[in-house]
């Protein structure tokens, strides 16, 4: 809401002219809270990509953006962030340094705690709030690129989603109107983010197949 | 909304495509593109457009076959008349006999009945060499030989053939050529002969083929035929009608969508009749070919006897191109008609389903307009040679069509108040309430042919007794009669020895009548006596009359138990010692007398009836008393009493006749003997009746069945919850009853009006009052018929497939 | 390996349509009074499990236990009158027989279970009313709007006091409004009269009103709580 009253007020000024000024209101704020939540799951997405084989810094970096960076790329130094955290948790280890030095230069490898703490994480439903298609979409594509199943991925953030759903409802049943309309935008909001990762899970699916054949 | 663009491809209507010219929408042409298109949607409606449009020709096709057969039966008629003509003898002027020529020859009728065939036949015995020939043969046959039609001659050589073949006993020399027959199923044969002459039942000829055919036709048999055609073709109208609106509901779908990419409702109503056209014409192709084949088969198939050469099926021109431009222009009429009564939205299809009831008056008008047209001809003397058919088929026409008319209001009016019962009279009277016009279309049909057949039957069974004769023969003791037309001791004493001797006989009676007149002058407006005279042997005259005593030379005088006639009526002519003249035809031909003195001494006695059931009252005379040879007029006669225990008796009684070396005729006595014209005209109406009904029952199956798919998931619905077969069969099942039952009552006394209106007309009085019965009893079959027709689809279509949700 | 308790048990449901295979190995229960949501992409067998359970159609393999009682065995009469007396059904669209009016559609379950005419129809009014669509009882389901005929089809799945109610996407074509209204209509009904619903639905806020999901994918129906 607030971003689009400043767009009008761009829009006001000749001189002030947005560089995008095709990207509409929604998709800026989208935008922003995508990166929010990427950044509570770099840990894990991180990992995740190291699972196919050990990669370079570099390499995981450019990984990570093109599978789901589109938006705002990494900044090297929350890679190095992170790998330095997850190599104190043991979860990621130095597989080899090349020649030359310099911190860009390490390879990585995941640990087999690291395999498991992916596996936890993907198999973990996320708590169901709203604007959680960034880390549901990792989570997917992660699943798909280690081989394990989408389908029981969604069908566990479905039944965590529906837990929540029905609480919703009950509370909508028993309610007032103004419970009714706030548990209603919720409810929508839910039904949105499931019926969306859905769509995704079988567009992957069928991408996923295409890679494979 | 004028735009000329409904083009169902959707690249038509991208922009980048060049726009097609507009053209105006109004007038002729826009109506014949919207035609056009019609056609165009029905050639390429995909399954179930084609479904539909198969239905429509089917149906169609169907119709037209039988109307193209109904215009073929006037040329029928013709080619059988002129093919009786062309084999009928000339040259006698009844009882004249033709100069004896090269060409001449004697011949003799030889007809003889098999079991329930009637055998035709003819004995030749040609004058010279050269003799004339009937058509069909190639050379006359000679004595002992014969030559046979093709399915007579399957016939002999069949085992069931084995009685007859003993019976004509003439060698085969060859068969009759189509030429000489009148359909190809005739059993027929002439027989050479070198005894034949004109003195024993020979007629002397000299060619063949007559001009003109036979009797001219009844006034009141052209009242029932015109009846006939009427109502037989009424109903085949009514189901075309029918048929090019089969598959209505859905295609109204398909508009529905073309409305939304900007048709008018005009416009839609005309592409509707374009794929009615399409049907329709496809229709006239199916009936074409369906005629062509049927007339194929024409001689292979005997319908109530009647038969036909494929060559002489050929519709009357005019009727065949009248049936060819009709049907295209009924269906696009029709079809705009319907379309009145449907509203088709963008969105949807909006039907009207109250009747129209500010209508009423016109519905009602055209029963007494109809039935006031046919009082209005008048009364038809039976002997009055005019009638004009045409008013007749006016008001029967008129009268019919309101049935038509009337059936949904009257439908609508009692169905309305219906409702309350078992589940299944719930669903089906529910159902006839919301929308009952396609089923009521096709019972429509039924009760025109009902109401005309109940008119018909009550005619026929009023002009019933002109056409029969009732003959009062005393079957119990006698079956058959076997006579000669000409007089003979010998032929008589003959018989009585041959037929004695027969297998299955019980007794035989044979003698020589003829009748005599007194020769006293009478005055000019009196009638002359006349009697019967019987010649016979002592035993003969003993069954006839209760004689005392009796011996060859004796005479009496016979008077009648019943006094029929009276006594002094036969004495007048028998006067005992006064001459009688035994020659009947001088008073009317002026020919000479032949007196002869009836003997003082003959006793008056009593008469006994024959074995036939009659009285030979008058006088009877034995062989002695007076010389038979010069009896002009007279007959021989035998009267034989079979053993109906004995199986083909009637055969052995035949085969003995044909035995005996004279022309006899066979007759077999029914309690009543029918008229050959009136038979015929009979058992082509039983024809077309059954053909019709049979059509009628198609269509009904048809919007059955087709009511039933479009209900396909509602039926699943009702079965999901519990809802078992019968209940379903049963609804469907009373849905046709309802409508049947309505129709029928309607047709009762609408037919019962007509019958007696024609009645009247031919001034004859109702004597049957139920004649409805078996046609009543025959919509209840149909009944029965459409609900097995579509049960098989119910039950398909109540599998829980329905369920799914496309 | 049957819940304890359970009203209406399938096992191993197996299911072909000429080469399309429908259920492949399908389980499921319903306790007594239980909203269950069977949940799933379209032509994953969803609407054929429905079916199966209410015994309209025949699985291949595996059976169906309702009430202790197997009835994929029974014969087609026996199912009829199972589904007539225990069971309701709620379809998507198309369910209601458009030449009876509202009311005597909803005294239809009745009248087959042999109610006087009279009587089924005061019942039915009844629920009529129950489900706040009184004044449709004399109008036809060709007169009435979409959700109003979609409540009348409620009061015809409840009308018979069913054991378990069959709803096939009831709100497949109904507005939001409706659809949550006939939602919230049918499952508090059924609730307070103990009745089991069977609710197929591919929409999560519309399973939002069962107790439990199962979802179906490529014929296989999986119990999320059994599974864990």
């Amino acid at each position: 809401m607030s971003s689009s009253a400043v767009r009008v007020r761009v829009a006001r000024s000749p001189r002030f002219r947005d560089p995008r000024p095709q990207r509409r209101p929604r998709y800026t704020h989208r935008v922003y809270t995508l990166s929010t939540v990427t950044l509570m799951s770099i840990g894990h997405a991180l990992l995740g990509l190291l699972e196919a084989g050990p990669r370079h810094g570099y390499d995981l970096k450019r990984a990570f953006d093109e599978r789901f960076g589109q938006d705002r790329p990494l900044h090297y130094g929350q890679v190095y962030s992170t790998m330095s955290r997850l190599l104190k948790n043991g979860l990621v280890e130095v597989d080899g340094v090349e020649s030359g030095g310099g911190p860009e230069r390490k390879r990585y490898a995941i640990t087999d705690a690291g395999i498991t703490d992916v596996e936890r994480w993907l198999a973990r439903p996320e708590k169901p709030e709203p604007y959680l298609q960034s880390t549901l979409y990792t989570k997917v594509v992660l699943a798909l690129l280690t081989g394990r199943s989408a389908a029981e991925l969604l069908d566990g953030q479905r039944a965590e989603h529906l837990r929540l759903m029905r609480i919703l409802t009950d509370r909508k049943r028993s309610g007032d109107l103004a419970d009714q309309l706030i548990c209603d935008h919720a409810l929508f909001h839910l039904e949105a983010d499931l019926r969306w990762l859905e769509l995704t899970a079988a567009r992957l699916d069928q991408l996923a197949s295409e890679v494979r054949a | 909304m004028s735009t000329t663009r409904h083009e169902p491809h959707p690249s038509c209507t991208a922009p980048d495509l060049p726009h097609p010219a507009r053209r105006p929408h109004r007038g002729p042409a826009a109506r014949l593109r919207d035609l056009a298109m019609g056609v165009r949607f029905a050639v390429s409606g995909g399954r179930e457009g084609m479904t539909r449009t198969a239905l429509t020709a089917l149906g169609v096709g169907l119709g037209v076959g039988l109307l193209l057969i109904a215009a073929s039966v006037p040329q029928m008629m013709d080619a059988r008349d002129s093919r009786t003509a062309a084999r009928t003898a000339v040259g006698p002027e009844l009882g004249e006999q033709a100069p004896v020529s090269a060409t001449s020859l004697v011949t003799a009728p030889a007809d003889t009945d098999y079991r329930t065939e009637t055998v035709g036949g003819e004995i030749l015995r040609p004058d010279g060499a050269d003799p004339a020939l009937p058509p069909g043969l190639d050379r006359a046959p000679a004595a002992g030989e014969m030559y046979v039609s093709p399915a007579l001659a399957d016939l002999l050589a069949s085992p069931e053939g084995r009685l007859l073949k003993e019976r004509l006993q003439h060698r085969t020399v060859g068969l009759i050529g189509d030429a000489g027959l009148l359909d190809p199923g005739e059993l027929r044969f002439y027989a050479g002969s070198s005894t034949l002459t004109t003195d024993t039942g020979g007629v002397r000829v000299d060619g063949y083929g007559t001009r003109g055919g036979g009797d001219p036709m009844a006034p009141v048999l052209i009242v029932v035929v015109v009846l006939a055609c009427v109502v037989l073709l009424v109903p085949v109208t009514v189901f075309i009608a029918t048929a090019v609106r089969f598959g209505g509901e859905q295609r109204d779908r398909r508009l529905a969508a073309l409305r939304l990419v900007g048709a008018d409702a005009r416009t839609t109503r005309w592409i509707a009749a374009g794929e009615a056209l399409f049907g329709a014409v496809l229709g006239l192709a199916v009936g074409a070919g369906a005629f062509a084949g049927g007339r194929l088969i024409a001689g292979s198939v005997r319908v109530w006897d009647l038969s036909a050469f494929p060559s002489d099926v050929v519709p009357v021109p005019w009727l065949g191109a009248l049936i060819l431009l009709a049907v295209p222009v009924v269906s696009v009429v029709v079809t705009l008609l319907a379309m009145r009564a449907v509203t088709i939205e963008p969105l949807g299809v909006v039907r009207r389903s109250a009747p129209r009831r500010g209508r009423l008056w016109w519905r009602l008008l055209m029963l007494p307009a109809g039935l006031a047209v046919l009082l209005a001809t008048g009364t038809v003397g039976q002997d009055s040679d005019v009638v004009e058919p045409w008013p007749v088929a006016a008001g029967t026409l008129l009268v019919l069509f309101s049935l038509t008319a009337l059936l949904p209001w009257l439908v609508d009016a009692v169905v309305r108040r219906l409702g309350r019962g078992p589940v299944a009279w719930q669903l089906a009277v529910r159902r006839l309430q919301l929308g009952s016009a396609s089923a009521t279309r096709a019972v429509g049909g039924i009760t025109v042919a009902v109401a005309g057949a109940i008119a018909l039957q009550m005619v026929f069974a009023a002009v019933h007794d002109d056409f029969n004769r009732v003959t009062g023969d005393d079957s119990e003791r006698a079956q058959l009669t076997v006579s000669a037309e000409f007089p003979s001791g010998e032929l008589a004493a003959e018989m009585i020895r041959e037929f004695r001797a027969t297998e299955g006989v019980r007794g035989v009676i044979g003698t020589v009548e003829a009748y005599v007149v007194s020769p006293e002058p009478v005055a000019e407006e009196d009638i002359r006596p006349t009697t019967l005279m019987t010649v016979g042997d002592c035993p003969t005259l003993r069954e006839l009359a209760r004689i005392r005593s009796c011996a060859d030379g004796d005479t009496f005088v016979v008077h009648s138990v019943r006094d029929e006639p009276p006594g002094d009526w036969i004495d007048r002519t028998a006067r005992k010692g006064k001459q009688v003249n035994l020659n009947s035809d001088t008073p009317f031909d002026g020919s000479a007398p032949k007196l002869w003195t009836l003997p003082e001494r003959s006793p008056t006695v009593m008469a006994r009836p024959d074995p036939v059931g009659e009285e030979h009252t008058g006088i009877l005379a034995t062989p002695g008393a007076v010389d038979v040879s010069a009896l002009p007029g007279a007959w021989t006669t035998a009267l034989v009493q079979i053993d109906e225990s004995v199986p083909d008796a009637k055969e052995f009684v035949r085969n003995t006749a044909a035995r005996i070396d004279a022309p006899v005729r066979v007759r077999t006595i029914h309690k009543i003997e029918r008229d050959r014209q009136y038979e015929s005209v009979r058992t082509g109406l039983l024809a077309a009746a059954t053909a019709t009904m049979g059509l009628i029952a198609a269509s009904m199956a048809v919007a059955q069945i087709e009511q039933l798919r479009e209900r396909r998931r509602l039926l699943a619905v009702l079965v999901a919850f519990g809802t078992g077969r019968a209940t379903l069969a049963w609804s469907v099942l009373l849905q046709t009853a309802v409508l049947v039952v309505l129709g029928t009552a309607m047709a009762v006394a609408a037919g019962i009006g007509l019958g007696v209106a024609m009645l009247r007309m031919i001034g004859k009085p109702v004597t049957h009052w139920g004649s409805f019965l078996p046609v009543a009893g025959m919509g209840a079959g149909l009944i029965l018929v459409v609900t097995l027709l579509s049960l098989p689809v119910l039950v398909r279509l109540m599998r829980p497939g329905g369920l799914r949700t496309e | 390996m049957i819940p304890a308790g359970s009203l209406l048990v399938a096992e191993g449901l197996r299911k072909t349509f000429g080469s399309t295979t429908a259920l492949d190995d399908a389980s499921f229960s319903v306790h007594p009074g239980e909203v269950v949501a069977v949940m799933g992409p379209s032509g994953s067998g969803k609407s054929t499990l429905l079916h199966c359970l209410a015994g309209i159609v025949r699985p291949d393999a595996g059976s169906v236990t309702y009430a202790g009682r197997e009835i994929t065995g029974l014969s087609d009469a026996e199912r009829s009158a199972l589904r007539r007396s225990d069971f309701g059904f709620v379809f998507q669209f198309g369910q209601l027989v458009p030449e009876l009016s509202c009311v005597e559609n909803v005294a239809l379950p009745l009248r087959l279970g042999g109610v006087k005419r009279k009587e089924a129809e005061r019942t039915a009014r009844e629920w009529l009313e129950r489900l706040e669509v009184g004044d449709t009882a004399r109008k036809r389901p060709g007169d009435v709007s979409g959700g109003q005929g979609q409540r009348v089809a409620v009061a015809r799945a409840l009308v018979a006091s069913p054991k378990v109610v069959f709803a096939d996407e009831p709100t497949g074509a109904l507005d939001t409004l409706n659809g949550e209204r006939v939602m919230s209509l049918l499952t508090d009904t059924a609730r307070r009269q103990n009745t089991a619903v069977v609710l197929v639905t591919h929409e999560t806020r519309v399973a939002a009103y069962s107790d439990r999901e199962i979802i179906v994918r490529d014929g296989r129906a999986r119990d999320p709580e059994r599974v864990a």
